[in-house]
């Protein structure tokens, strides 16, 4: 008995090797797209993320863009639209078994972790002039294509950035001006605040580990912090990092914000929250403009949009940093048969025609050069967007680490926010220890 | 028959108990799927105050929930089919016939059921895609084929080694006088044992049926648009622009119906499946 | 090993003849045959997987290498040894999640039988609505999974849901509404939303037992002056005996290995209180993309739940033998 179980699980064993073996030297040899070339019309796999109101509302955007492309080139495209919660997930299966789409988007931010994995066509010189060249993208928005020094691994295709709403009725009523400084926000904030009607100065995504690590980011930056150092070492317990998340933290041991939005996930409720009324001042990306119509009714007159203020006077160290270069990338997956058609398709995608008229149902800013801001018809909302793009963000950290950075120091803020909307105070100790426990995890992971 | 009194407290006690904490969330799906979205954003209130038949209009595009019904079914009931028939022949093998490695193949079997979902995800994933790129077409990857090829094994531990005790309690004289007759091994398992054992059958095919109609880690992985199952595909009602909790809770009872129905006559069968496997 | 325990429990007394082990003499490969679709099946779907798996366990999976398996270099124990380095970020976090689970899975399984005992027990004699009840106390198992836990999450939001609507409201027993879904509550919210679907599952299976009970047995100890409570605990108990090995085994599994319920109640990062272990696997497999970590920690999990699984059948059929 014990014997026969031994040789079988070796040659189980053996089996399992073979077949690991087999699959891995196949995978990095030769790879499936899933293009095909049938009949001489090339048909090639394109997977989107969600960024219209719907999964359905985005095929209608698109569909009638990708039937104009086929009609240029006679490259059918497969649309997938996929939802921002498995995005990740399918594209890491999709490095993982070297089957993909031939051209899928990608968060932004995800570029120089992606690019590490070895899964995605680098854009040489070659490949570059084919989408229209380097100097067709506005720099900001192509820095964060890879990591600095190496071929991108994407270009980018929607341009966000962080803006802060603010409700003109509810200022005006309180006579405030939008403000200008961190500590004329908070002021203003606690002035707006009224519990007992359910009306907050700001509202917030707390439960989302996205935006909590945007602002880690963004406040780190402002006095002073840098996640990494220059060898691409975390460094999330410096002082600057550590004043960034209590700036952000803050908020909520402030009482200005509704306890109830640590719940808040990427979904609309903040939005929502101001949209209605109950809340003064939201601190979003440039897409917030659908929700806020869409769904709160809110009409584009009754808000304007300002650069989020930073600390005055500046921390040591600290820059007026008010957003991150958010966006979206267009990527190729390595393994595609079809190179051409997807450089092509990547070309049309980013085409200044394509561009005015993606950007407008995405409220997208545009990311080539001489693209006007058309999502909005607000030339005041139009310029802070765009003056924040140019003058006042800097991308993510472009490391390989940056999505594991991005988990793991979201999901701490997330869980001192947690804290302080439970009525626990937030210590700096506290915001220290989360952070080295990040940061400790990270350790793992690169 | 008498019965004491402290039973009948306790008779009820439990009753009310049970009952409302198995009807409140149902109460809840139920009427919030009767309200506007306003109201089910809105304070909650137990009684739908314009109630509107709207939500299960909406259900419809919104998100494509007839494909996601559509699919959940052909590869939950082709799933269930095969693994049950599979199980059968196993479980006849391991009843009625002493063989080498016997012990092995049922230790090993049941002792998959302990195994991870998580530990051979990505394995099985990067397996499909092998098999697709040595076939040279998509077979698995992200296919129904695939996700019923997977779900087959789920339930097949369970099932196997349930069936086995149910066979075992058949007695074998039945088989074995028909096999005197001149009646073959097949012939034997099904015009002699299969009839005696359906209760058996209905209670693994029913338990087949809901491991797989509830699974969500790997439907997620391995299904596409087109091919996304309605456990996968009922997360869509929440987009970036909404939650459409109405339309959840409406769409939840509008896929539920059809399967608690079926389960609910099937209940019979299943608690004389599990009786006889189980007990004796 | 259990099979064999089973069929040998399964001769029934007074059949006239026992039932023989000895092998028929049909063709020497049928029962070869009839099992090779099992075999295959699980081959490809379960073993041939877990062993990648195992392979996984041993090599730096990281972001670096996900692409091109083959470079990715073994590291022998390395990923074992972070993940069992108890002072280390990674190990502490484990442990924590592992305590967690085994928290939560005792919790769910002692109450989710105790429910289901209740139940079947409260609803074995015939009386009227005695179907209506039955049909009703089933339907929570038959809903699809993520069905009755978004319910549940929306019952639990703090502003607008039914739990604080009650408490804060009705009952007056909170002046401030609650977090159902973050801090330590989370875990109290996980466990009971799990609990309400577990315990029909064990309502069903005990049910099943009990019918199987004669009639005569009862009416014979009833005649005896046993009441009610002594009937249940000598009768049914005791017949029940096999039906409980299987359904907490099987409880045990289902829970310890619970991944869809902290799932859809929080995402892949659950709060620290209801970071269960298969979830914990996979934000250290997708989240850090870390794939060999996450396997070595999957094949620690394996070797419990089968050191586990092993220890209570041979308990419980040892005990079984003796009685």
């Amino acid at each position: 008995m014990k014997s026969r179980t031994i040789a079988s699980t070796v040659v189980l064993l053996a089996v399992a090797t073979t077949a690991a073996c087999g699959g891995s030297t196949e995978n990095a040899s030769s790879g499936g797209g899933s293009g095909s070339t049938a009949g001489g019309s090339t048909t090639i796999t394109y997977w989107a993320s969600n960024q219209g109101t719907s999964i359905q509302n985005d095929k209608e955007v698109l569909g009638p863009e990708l039937k104009k492309f086929e009609k240029q080139t006679g490259v059918h495209v497969d649309l997938q639209v996929i939802g921002w919660p498995d995005l990740l997930n399918k594209i890491l299966a999709a490095t993982t078994s070297g089957q993909g789409p031939d051209v899928l988007n990608i968060g932004n931010t995800w570029a120089a972790s992606l690019q590490a994995t070895g899964a995605f066509m680098p854009f040489d010189s070659k490949a570059l002039d084919a989408v229209g060249g380097k100097d067709k993208f506005v720099e900001a928005s192509f820095a964060t294509g890879g990591a600095p020094g190496k071929d991108p691994t994407s270009v980018p295709l929607y341009g966000l950035v962080y803006g802060l709403y603010y409700n003109k009725k509810m200022f005006a009523d309180a006579g405030l001006q939008p403000p200008t400084t961190w500590q004329e926000l908070m002021t203003d904030a606690k002035k707006l605040t009224n519990p007992s009607k359910g009306v907050y100065g700001m509202a917030m995504e707390g439960g989302s580990y996205t935006e909590s690590v945007h602002f880690a980011f963004i406040f780190g930056r402002q006095n002073g912090g840098q996640p990494f150092d220059d060898s691409g070492k975390p460094t999330f317990t410096t002082p600057g990092m550590v004043a960034g998340v209590k700036q952000y933290v803050d908020l909520m041991s402030q009482k200005v914000v509704n306890p109830s939005s640590v719940q808040y996930k990427n979904g609309p409720e903040a939005p929502t929250d101001f949209a209605k009324g109950k809340a003064a001042m939201l601190m979003s990306q440039n897409n917030a403009d659908n929700v806020l119509q869409a769904n709160g009714g809110m009409k584009p007159s009754e808000y304007g949009v300002v650069a989020i203020p930073a600390p005055n006077p500046l921390p040591p160290g600290g820059k007026d940093v008010a957003s991150f270069v958010a966006g979206i990338n267009l990527s190729i997956f390595k393994n595609t048969k079809n190179k051409d058609a997807a450089l092509k398709f990547v070309n049309f995608m980013t085409s200044p025609e394509e561009q005015a008229i993606l950007d407008k149902p995405y409220t997208a800013l545009p990311v080539v050069k001489n693209g006007t801001v058309n999502f909005t018809s607000k030339k005041d909302e139009a310029k802070a967007f765009a003056e924040v793009l140019a003058n006042k963000s800097e991308p993510l950290p472009l490391v390989p680490a940056e999505s594991a950075f991005e988990t793991n120091v979201g999901n701490a803020v997330n869980g001192l926010l947690a804290q302080a909307a439970t009525g626990k105070t937030v210590t700096d100790a506290d915001i220290k220890a989360a952070l080295q426990q990040a940061q400790d995890k990270m350790a793992s992971a690169s | 028959m008498h019965e004491q009194r402290s039973f009948k407290v306790f008779r009820w006690v439990t009753i009310i108990f049970l009952g409302a904490f198995t009807l409140v969330p149902l109460y809840v799906m139920v009427t919030s799927a009767l309200k506007p979205l306003g109201d089910v954003q809105g304070a909650f209130h137990w009684w739908p105050t314009h109630p509107t038949l709207r939500p299960f209009v909406d259900i419809w595009s919104t998100v494509p929930l007839a494909r996601y019904f559509v699919n959940s079914l052909i590869v939950c009931t082709v799933s269930t089919v095969l693994s049950v028939v599979i199980a059968i022949f196993a479980a006849y093998a391991v009843s009625r016939y002493r063989f080498r490695g016997r012990r092995l193949f049922t230790g090993t079997v049941l002792s998959t059921q302990m195994f991870p979902g998580i530990l051979f995800l990505l394995p099985l994933f990067l397996i499909f895609v092998n098999i697709d790129k040595t076939l040279g077409f998509t077979l698995l990857y992200q296919t129904r084929v695939g996700l019923t090829i997977t779900y087959m094994t789920f339930s097949l531990p369970f099932s196997i080694w349930m069936l086995a005790s149910y066979l075992d309690g058949i007695p074998r004289d039945l088989d074995e006088a028909a096999r005197v007759d001149g009646t073959s091994a097949m012939g034997a398992l099904f015009r002699i044992v299969l009839p005696a054992a359906r209760p058996g059958v209905i209670a693994v095919a029913v338990y087949s049926f809901m491991t797989s109609w509830g699974e969500i880690l790997f439907a997620s992985q391995m299904t596409n648009d087109s091919t996304k199952t309605l456990s996968i595909g009922l997360q869509s009602y929440s987009t970036q622009i909404n939650v459409y909790w109405n339309q959840v809770m409406a769409a939840s009872l509008v896929v539920s119906v059809p399967v608690v129905i079926g389960f609910l006559l099937l209940q019979k069968y299943l608690v004389a499946g599990l009786t006889s496997g189980a007990v004796k | 090993m259990t099979l064999t325990t089973r069929a040998e429990a399964s001769q029934k007394p007074g059949t006239g003849r026992p039932a023989r082990r000895r092998s028929l003499s049909w063709g020497r490969a049928t029962p070869f045959l009839l099992v090779v679709p099992a075999v295959l099946l699980e081959l490809i779907i379960h073993i041939i997987p877990m062993l990648v798996g195992v392979w996984m366990s041993f090599v730096e999976l990281t972001q670096f290498f996900i692409a091109n398996w083959s470079a990715a270099p073994f590291v022998g124990f390395g990923n074992y040894g972070i993940a069992l380095d108890f002072s280390g970020s990674i190990g502490k976090s484990l442990v924590h999640s592992f305590l967690i689970t085994c928290l939560y899975t005792v919790i769910v399984v002692a109450v989710a039988w105790a429910f289901g005992m209740a139940g079947a027990l409260a609803l074995q004699r015939r009386f009227r609505g005695q179907g209506t009840l039955r049909t009703l106390f089933l339907v929570p198992y038959s809903l699809p999974i993520y069905a009755g836990i978004i319910t549940w999450s929306f019952m639990l939001q703090r502003d607008n849901g039914l739990v604080n609507h009650v408490l804060l409201d009705n009952l007056h027993v909170i002046d401030t509404p609650t977090f159902w879904l973050i801090g330590n509550n989370a875990f109290t919210s996980m466990a009971v939303v799990n609990i309400w679907r577990a315990w029909t599952f064990a309502f069903l299976m005990l049910m099943a037992g009990m019918q199987s009970v004669p009639d005569e047995l009862y009416q014979a100890a009833a005649v005896d002056g046993a009441g009610t409570w002594k009937q249940v605990r000598y009768i049914t108990l005791g017949v029940l005996k096999p039906v409980n090995v299987v359904l907490v085994l099987m409880l045990f599994l289902w829970t310890f290995n619970d991944f869809n319920t902290p799932f859809v109640l929080f995402g892949p990062t659950p709060p620290p209180s209801a970071d269960i272990i298969s979830i914990h696997i996979f934000s250290n497999s997708f989240v850090n993309w870390n794939f060999g970590l996450g396997a070595a920690m999957s094949v620690l999990l394996l070797l419990l739940l089968l050191v586990v699984t092993g220890i209570y059948l041979l308990v419980t059929s040892r005990r079984s033998r003796r009685a």
